[in-house]
């Protein structure tokens, strides 16, 4: 049963198309990685998957009861703290304040944020925290479906790594659907149950390839041969690491 | 959320450091002008400590106290018109990029138009009442809070209306939770303007509509030859707006820039 399906999805910027032929199914406690090069349309994707913009034509059917969004910029108010940050989604979802103060908590317990990190605003927060209070403004919420949009392109190596675990481990507990937007296809195949690849010019998904076995008990060796293999023999992955200056937003 | 101690007694201790240094810019001034005072005399420039008898020999006379009540009253009911039309018509702006297109020429050209000119205006339409000071602040002050109004709006950070969207957000509370609040980093500063404006604007409007108020006793100085009070005047016009800005404006933008400090104790980047 799926819990997000995208049929024949249509979408014009000013009259430029940018996406058409999109068909996109994702089922219950499966998360889809989203690869293609910058600019192909898989921001917008989003977007129009989590209904902030409507799309020009085709149908959009949603089985979710409540999602969220992690962005590649944090997009954390700076005038708030860090829990009141997280306490934004609850606040406009009209959860009574009384028990915002418990699910605040919970939420920064689980993206690992330090209760003394909590009172702090934005600012004095490194790159790597303001991420992680984006992530537990997102699980906040309890959400049965998360859509990720690069979430983790502005962080290091060694960062982005962490983050990445504390998603898998985050999404395969609580059995959360997502769709996982990246350009990076190491991190598709670190985070994802398969990964869809969109057309370089928006032409609709060229395919999907199912990964082995859950992300959370994937190894980092069957991670890296699956790379190796898709990059080198699947012609689906020939163009994700095309770019095309003059299409990137 | 409630604020720590140690932080509410930094804030303490940093706002009595800067009335120190506010007062021994005070005390610099006092120099200066007593040495002018030596320089030139008493009928070109009364002593500090003439003047100050005199600003105490007026706050023990009932009528001056009408007098600075008349000014505060018709500045502060000024400001309060400029204040909200100036921020609703703004916001407006704001979310309408064509009516800011109209708007800004009308601005350039009500920013070009002199002051004085208003006066005139507003005394041949008003005669010399309150009605004229109000006119005057109005047209004086509104354009800068608009500007801040619609600056605020328009530079906003889109990504977090998009963010509030995305979290169920319509419209409406995307303004009130997102919008409003981004806005004060340009709409409070022009607000804080305007105020100081206000004042001054009814003072020099009072003066020259004869409409009585501080500007009316200034005038009454000048044509009695009066330095002393006249500049006793001047220290009192100046002291009310100074406790208006305490009372009202710093409270305000300790409470909104809170997160910029957070950045920079002290005034010092870390
Ligand atoms: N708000 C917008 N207005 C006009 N064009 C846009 C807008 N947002 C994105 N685009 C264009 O749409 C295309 C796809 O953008 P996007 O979905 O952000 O790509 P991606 O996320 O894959 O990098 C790009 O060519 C971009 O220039
Ligand atoms: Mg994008």
């Amino acid at each position: 049963m799926s819990i997000l399906a995208l049929k024949a999805i249509e979408h014009a910027y000013l009259g430029r198309s940018v996406l058409s032929g999109i068909d996109l199914r994702i089922d219950a406690g499966e998360i889809v990685a989203l690869v293609g090069p910058s600019g192909c349309g898989k921001s917008t994707l989003a977007h129009v998957a989590a209904g902030l913009i409507a799309p020009k034509s085709g149908r959009l059917s949603r089985g979710y009861e409540r999602h969220a969004m992690i962005f590649q910029d944090p997009s954390l108010m700076p005038w708030a703290t860090a829990s009141q940050n997280i306490a934004l989604g609850l606040r406009l979802a009209r959860v009574p304040r009384t028990m915002r103060g418990a699910r605040v908590a919970e939420a920064a317990a689980q993206a690992e944020l330090q209760p003394g990190d909590l009172d702090k605003y934005p600012v004095e927060l490194s790159g790597g925290m303001r991420q992680r209070v984006a992530i537990a403004r997102a699980l906040a919420v309890q959400p049965d479906f998360i859509f990720f949009d690069e979430p983790f392109t502005a962080l290091d190596v060694a960062l982005r790594r962490r983050m990445q675990d504390l998603v898998i481990g985050t999404c395969s507990e609580a059995g959360l659907a997502g769709l996982f937007i990246t350009h990076d296809l190491h991190e598709a195949a670190r985070v994802a149950h398969r990964v869809a690849v969109l057309d370089t010019y928006g032409r609709g998904i060229l395919g999907s390839r199912a990964l082995p076995g859950a992300p959370a008990e994937r190894s980092d060796s069957a991670v890296q041969d699956w790379v190796r293999a898709a990059l080198a023999g699947d012609p689906l992955f020939r163009h994700i690491h095309d770019v095309d200056e003059r299409r990137i937003a | 959320m409630s604020a720590s101690l140690p932080g509410r007694a930094g804030r303490i201790l940093e706002f009595l450091w800067s009335g120190w240094a506010g007062l021994a810019a005070l005390f610099l001034l006092a120099a200066l002008w007593q040495a002018g005072h030596e320089a030139y005399g008493p009928f070109i420039l009364t002593s500090p400590q003439d003047t100050l008898a005199a600003v105490a020999r007026l706050a023990g006379d009932p009528a001056s106290w009408a007098l600075a009540g008349l000014t505060l009253q018709r500045a502060i009911t000024g400001f309060a018109v400029v204040a909200a039309a100036g921020t609703a018509l703004g916001l407006i702006a704001g979310y309408s990029p064509a009516t800011l297109r109209l708007a800004r020429p009308l601005i350039t050209v009500l920013m070009g138009v002199p002051p004085i000119a208003w006066i005139v205006l507003a005394m041949i339409w008003f005669g010399g009442s309150d009605a004229t000071v109000r006119t005057v602040i109005v047209v004086s002050a509104l354009p800068v809070v608009f500007l801040g109004a619609a600056q605020g709006i328009a530079t906003r950070d889109r990504s977090l209306d998009r963010m509030a969207q995305a979290f169920g957000a319509g419209p409406v509370r995307r303004f009130l939770v997102i919008g409003l609040r981004q806005t004060t980093t340009t709409l409070f500063p022009a607000l804080a303007l305007a105020l100081g404006t206000a004042f001054k604007v009814a003072v020099m409007a009072e003066l020259l509509a004869n409409a009585g108020g501080i500007g009316g006793a200034l005038a009454n100085a000048r044509i009695n030859l009066d330095i002393a009070t006249a500049l006793a005047w001047v220290v009192i016009a100046v002291g009310l707006l100074i406790a208006v800005e305490y009372a009202l404006v710093h409270p305000v933008k300790a409470e909104i820039d809170r997160w910029r400090r957070a950045a920079q104790p002290w005034g010092v980047k870390r």
